[in-house]
């Protein structure tokens, strides 16, 4: 007798809203990228609940499948960043204005 | 159900408190280094709450992969780049938060309320533990493709990252390998 799975669906869903606000309310490119490993864990939060409610061990299996897909994301993600930083300079999604009017 | 507090509840209630400060901590902060360490510790706090939710494996994954692997990347980045602090007027900060709290509080009561609202959500979890080589045996008799597809998506990752992390005077005119 841990929890209800309600409340655990709360957690993933409050991690999941910050790191939505993060990546749209921040403004440096490596903070955006944060915002996203955010929201990919509180999916594995939820999924790791699930797989503990219906007794089912695809919930894990899914979590390790999204750890994988993070860290793909995270090394192609990184590297755009930094190529973009020697291009322009700058690590801030406001000054990428090169065709502003 | 005469709701009573087992010490599995309590660990679960603290674990989520400490996990979501130190998460609101981490988006909120100037720094990013600042940022990377605070999200070193919510995700030590999200493998100690999947090892109470009966997820040992993952756990483990969750410390080597995220706390580990995926943080100290940002790290090293964060070093690498040349950081200038933004020099931004408070009311354009307020401007980007606004908006996306608004937002978000919407988002998370209305999904409070569904989940409220669904009874199949209020019964108690019963702890069971998923043992590593049960787990193991499980994903390569079921999900040994996907496994496959995962691994292949790691390389291009991998070739992708390579080219796009490249020096730009290697790329043009010269082929001889100046790259290291």
């Amino acid at each position: 007798m841990i929890v209800p799975y309600g409340h655990v669906l709360l957690l993933a869903v409050t991690l999941f809203v910050m790191g939505a606000a993060c990546c749209v309310a921040r403004r440096n490119l490596l903070m955006i990228l944060i915002g996203v490993e955010i929201i990919l864990n509180a999916a594995g939060v939820a999924l790791v609940g699930a797989s503990l409610k219906w007794h089912q061990l695809d919930g894990q299996v899914f979590v390790i499948f999204i750890m994988a897909v993070a860290a793909a994301e995270v090394a192609v993600g990184l590297a755009l960043i930094l190529c973009s930083q020697r291009r322009t300079g700058s690590v801030d999604a406001d000054s990428y204005n090169l065709m502003k009017g | 159900m005469g709701f009573t507090m087992t010490v599995y509840g309590v660990l679960f209630y603290l674990l989520a408190v400490s996990i979501v400060l130190s998460t609101a901590m981490a988006i909120t902060r100037r720094h990013a280094v600042h940022a990377v360490v605070y999200l070193v510790i919510s995700f030590f706090g999200t493998a100690l709450l999947f090892y109470l939710l009966g997820a040992p494996l993952i756990a483990a994954f969750e410390v080597i992969i995220y706390a580990g692997a995926i943080m100290v990347l940002f790290l090293f980045i964060i070093m690498m780049l040349k950081l200038e602090p933004a020099q931004r007027r408070m009311a354009s900060y307020i401007w980007q938060w606004v908006p996306a709290i608004l937002l978000g509080g919407m988002t998370l009561a209305l999904a409070a309320l569904m989940i409220i609202m669904n009874p199949v959500s209020q019964a108690p979890l019963h702890a069971t533990t998923a043992s590593p080589s049960e787990l193991g045996r499980f994903l390569f008799h079921h999900y040994w493709f996907p496994v496959e597809i995962v691994s292949f998506l790691l390389f291009v990752a991998l070739v992708g990252a390579l080219y796009l992390g490249r020096r730009e005077h290697a790329s043009g005119k010269d082929h001889t390998g100046d790259e290291p």
